[in-house]
């Protein structure tokens, strides 16, 4: 960084730049869109963004998949790319689907409950039952009147 | 276009083909294992479970009620945060980058004579992180009983609304 940027600095972290891009497109789906199918689509896009992150820092220049050769001597010679990010990420793939999982069944359930899978609509339904409750006990807390 | 769709058919087939793009980008940076776990999960189950849920739900998405301004701006401060978190990382591909040169040749040495298993993700995978690819499948498992449990009766209970209501 201190001999100023050059071409292959710029190269050699485009990847990471292009993953951050992927990961705030994911993020920005779950803060500004209001359907939750849609926030859990916005958080796999981000879980993948990591999940590429990881897997982009393992890669060895001019390295081959982490397998071993069945038959015959292996080779010192071949270069084998950092198989460590790979287990870890396909543990994340693997618990990630779960997690997708559970959420989409909690969804099938809200739409159940309230009959619908908009944030909005959650929060008008609650402040009508809210409304209902007032109307109902409203008297025998003293504020029947409003 | 994923982000601006309203049609969340639309939206599941795009991450459908987001997830197969994904594995071959995969394949590309030599993860063969991550890439065939992650095109038959993301694009295979995670497709089909997002069909499913929209079959149950509905099938378009409300306009949005508010301006993004606000949305906008945190994913900007966040994203401008994380890139100056990459500017001291090794470059792309470099074998010198402190990921390659610490446990890794270790592993590389040990895996042939130790466990004998060609592939070396599974020889970790299976043997070196055993119980972490337990504690995994408890996860798993956690998650398909909750499931279950939130959507055994659906069908039960639906059929009663109907009879209530008629």
């Amino acid at each position: 960084m201190q001999q100023g940027v050059s071409w292959e600095y710029l190269v050699g972290h485009a990847n990471y730049w292009l993953f951050v891009l992927l990961m705030m497109t994911g993020l920005y789906i779950v803060v500004a869109r209001g359907n939750f199918v849609k926030k859990v689509i916005g958080l796999n896009m981000f879980q993948s963004a990591v999940i590429m992150l990881y897997i982009s820092m393992g890669k060895v220049a001019g390295g081959t998949a982490p397998i071993f050769p069945i038959h015959g001597e292996i080779d010192p010679a071949t270069v084998y790319t950092n198989p460590l990010p790979h287990v870890l990420m396909l543990t994340a793939i693997v618990v990630g689907i779960a997690t997708t999982s559970l959420a989409l069944a909690l969804i099938v359930r809200i739409r159940e409950e309230y009959g619908t899978i908009e944030e909005q609509g959650i929060w008008e339904a609650e402040q009508e039952i809210a409304a209902r409750e007032r109307r109902q006990y409203g008297e025998v807390f003293g504020e029947g009147s409003q | 276009m994923a982000v601006r769709t309203r049609s969340l058919f639309a939206l599941a087939m795009l991450s459908g083909g987001f997830s197969l793009v994904s594995a071959a980008l995969f394949v590309a940076l030599d993860a063969v294992d991550v890439a065939f776990t992650e095109a038959a999960v993301g694009a295979g189950i995670s497709t089909v479970l997002m069909l499913g849920t929209l079959a149950l739900t509905s099938r378009y998405e409300r306009a949005p009620a508010h301006k993004p301004w606000l949305p906008l701006f945190v994913v900007t401060v966040t994203g401008a945060a994380l890139i100056y978190g990459t500017l001291d990382m090794p470059d792309f591909g470099d074998p010198n980058a402190p990921a390659m040169r610490h446990v890794m040749p270790e592993y590389l040495e040990r895996i042939p004579h130790e466990i004998g298993v060609p592939n070396i993700v599974t020889a970790i995978l299976a043997s070196y992180r055993g119980y972490d690819t337990m504690g995994e499948t408890a996860v798993v498992f956690t998650a398909g009983i909750g499931v279950v449990a939130l959507l055994a009766a659906l069908a039960r209970r639906r059929r009663r609304g109907e009879e209530e209501e008629s």
